[in-house]
């Protein structure tokens, strides 16, 4: 095993022997690069002996004295990497705006010393957790500043989260009514339901969360013929003949050589990024990566850098200093550098700049994980994630994670990669020693569903999925954007967040929309930063034309009710009236 | 936005101040401490400018005049 495992461990670094960065030779900066088949500069074009010398870089800094509206205009850089444009965008927030949600939150705040001020004076009744009293004395146990968020700011607007519903969470749902009397501290069901919510918050991309069709008559077949539990993990007597067959699918699906499925797409991740780095080990993670990324790489004991969100020029600085410094103190190289990114950001509707991650790990010789949660089945154009979207070739990502909990409509996660790398993950990841094996009747969903995507079912319902979804999504963003939302994101990413910033806003907003019977996913910190509070939508190919024009509508009401047209992009002037005066708040 | 009448715009703007100061999500309790605190602190404010802003603008102008009082005649009566 550990003989097979020895080319991982340590990275090439033969850019370190060539001397340090800050001495560089024209002649050897001029060597690298004409080593690598692109040419890295801004335009694509070959740009002068000059330009190389300054910024040894593979990717240059942009000028800095520029301070564009757009926190990223992301087309230009490096576009000959792209075999399309990459249009994304993240518009700033107004000035006014920043402001004003921020006293907003300091009004708040104000009001949550208030109350706890009388609830410690036990002027009124106090619902949350406490220390017992007789162990006021010891350290407190129920104190710090997320509690008193939650306490004073999340349950005032609790009635937004979590509620349940009582169908399946297809393109229309039902949920339970329910009700607070004592302003969400508590909640009662009424018995009665809301029928036919718009559902515009499920991760169900290509609208398989279904409980008729195919994938749900097969998911009924196997649990005729093998039941729901299997009560043994994959190594012992757990594994059955169904879960080898989706892994051979799964590595089919993704083009690489072998691939192993997990129970639960959290633990994949969390569990077997410890297993493939430890100590003396570097850990590269976007910042905003998924808390399971995070998790994991916490777990495995590495050192972790953080990279700007999805910014090249971050990302090969760390890459550069990492191999330059080696370690803190030790000054011994890393044993292996392993850049952790996500396919869709699930918060920011982004979508990783995939050709030029992987430029640079190959330059510098790291290792890539990807982790495609929201992106496979929702991009490229046979479904196949983000390396598909690019027109990437799978191989040059080192692991392909990936969940079955969105596009697929089931449940659990996998990872793909090298024959090697799952022979080695099979024995030492602690989600494949330790945790019961998959469900055969999720194990069938994910087999059906994947069989039609891929097209193998002999119908072009799969391929029929994608491009509805897409273009749902076009249309989406598109109509969205006219309105004069500000909405965040690359133009493909069926990920839809549209900014909300003000903290009452994002109660009225979920409140309002709900009344309008559409259901919204609303976000706020500690999930975003403290004034970037928004709503999501998920769009999926199970949305009809009808459903998406409800929805705008809607929005667009609800939009003008609370203000939420916040976009200063150019477009057609609103009708003017009354709005006159009020919109000087906006600007 | 269209509105039928003011009134109907009137809550319009209501609503738009809950929104934005946030207090929106208070208890009523709490959102008319803070309208009866914000409200007293502005007609305090305008109270006040309306008692002290005359008697400071005299008291300005006297004091101007006295400094160009050694100019001719003419401005004096002007400023008076
Ligand atoms: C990027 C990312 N990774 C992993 C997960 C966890 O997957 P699961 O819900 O299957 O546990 C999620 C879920 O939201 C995710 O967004």
């Amino acid at each position: 095993m550990t003989s097979q495992y020895i080319s991982w461990v340590t990275p090439n670094l033969d850019i370190y022997s060539r001397g340090r960065p800050t001495k560089m030779t024209e002649s050897s900066s001029n060597k690298l690069l004409n080593g690598d088949s692109c040419h890295w500069t801004s335009n694509g074009k070959k740009s002068s002996k000059n330009g190389f010398v300054k910024s040894h870089g593979l990717f240059q800094e942009p000028q800095k004295y520029r301070r564009p509206r757009e926190k990223n205009q992301n087309v230009t850089h490096n576009s000959s990497l792209y075999k399309k444009p990459f249009a994304e965008s993240f518009e700033e927030t107004p000035l006014l705006v920043a402001v004003l949600t921020y006293m907003g939150y300091g009004i708040l705040t104000i009001f949550g010393y208030l109350r706890d001020f009388l609830r410690h004076w036990s002027i009124e009744k106090c619902h949350v957790a406490r220390e017992k009293e007789e162990q006021k004395d010891f350290v407190p146990l129920y104190q710090d500043f997320e509690n008193f968020y939650t306490r004073n700011l999340y349950m005032r607007i609790r009635d937004n989260w979590n509620r349940p519903i009582c169908s399946v969470p297809g393109a229309k749902m039902d949920l339970v009514e329910r009700v607070s009397h004592d302003y969400n501290w508590t909640f009662e069901h009424t018995g009665r339901v809301v029928k036919d919510v718009i559902n515009m918050g499920s991760y169900n991309y290509l609208g398989f969360a279904e409980n008729i069709g195919a994938c749900a008559n097969a998911a009924i077949e196997a649990t005729e013929k093998y039941g729901v539990g299997v009560g043994s993990t994959r190594c012992e007597i757990g594994s059955l003949d169904i879960h080898e067959e989706l892994e051979q699918l799964v590595a089919r699906f993704l083009g690489v050589e072998s691939s192993m499925a997990f129970g639960m797409g959290f633990a994949t991740n969390s569990m077997n990024i410890p297993a493939l780095t430890g100590k003396g080990c570097l850990i590269l993670s976007d910042e905003l990566n998924h808390a399971s990324l995070v998790l994991g790489a916490r777990l495995s004991g590495s050192t972790i850098r953080v990279f700007k969100h999805n910014n090249m020029q971050s990302l090969e600085k760390l890459l550069r200093d990492a191999i330059a410094h080696g370690q803190p103190r030790t000054h011994r190289p890393w044993k292996k550098i392993l850049i952790v990114v996500e396919g869709i950001y699930s918060m920011e509707g982004s979508i990783v700049r995939l050709p030029e991650v992987v430029a640079l790990k190959k330059r510098y010789k790291a290792y890539l994980y990807l982790d495609e949660a929201h992106s496979i089945g929702a991009l490229g154009p046979n479904g196949r994630g983000v390396v598909d979207y690019f027109g990437l070739d799978p191989k040059d990502v080192d692991i392909m994670m990936g969940t079955f909990t969105k596009s697929f409509g089931a449940a659990g996660g996998y990872i793909g990669g090298k024959q090697e790398l799952i022979d080695y993950l099979r024995r030492h990841s602690h989600s494949a020693l330790y945790a019961t094996s998959m469900s055969p009747p999720v194990v069938q969903q994910i087999i059906t569903s994947m069989r039609i995507i891929m097209g193998e079912d002999g119908t072009t319902l799969g391929i029929d999925r994608i491009r509805q979804l897409s273009e749902n999504t076009t249309y989406f963003r598109r109509e969205l954007r006219e309105m004069g939302f500000i909405i965040y994101g690359n133009e493909d990413s069926p990920v839809v967040p549209m900014m909300l910033y003000m903290p009452a806003k994002i109660g009225a907003f979920g409140r309002e929309m709900l009344k309008r019977n559409i259901g919204t996913v609303v976000v706020g910190f500690p999930a975003t930063p403290i004034i970037e509070s928004r709503a999501r939508f998920c769009i999926s190919a199970a949305h009809t034309r009808e459903m998406l024009d409800t929805a705008l509508k809607a929005t667009s009401e609800v939009g003008d009710l609370l203000q939420l047209k916040y976009s200063r992009r150019e477009r057609p002037l609103p009708s003017l009236g009354w709005m006159a005066e009020e919109s000087l708040l906006q600007d | 936005m269209n509105f039928k009448n003011l009134r109907e715009y009137l809550s319009w703007l209501y609503y738009q101040y809950l929104l934005i100061t946030g207090i929106y999500v208070l208890e009523p309790w709490e959102k008319s401490i803070f309208n009866s605190i914000l409200f007293s602190a502005i007609a305090m404010v305008i109270y006040t400018s309306y008692v002290f802003v005359p008697i400071h603008v005299r008291l300005a102008l006297e004091f101007f005049s006295k400094i160009i009082g050694s100019q001719p005649e003419s401005t004096v009566a002007l400023m008076n």
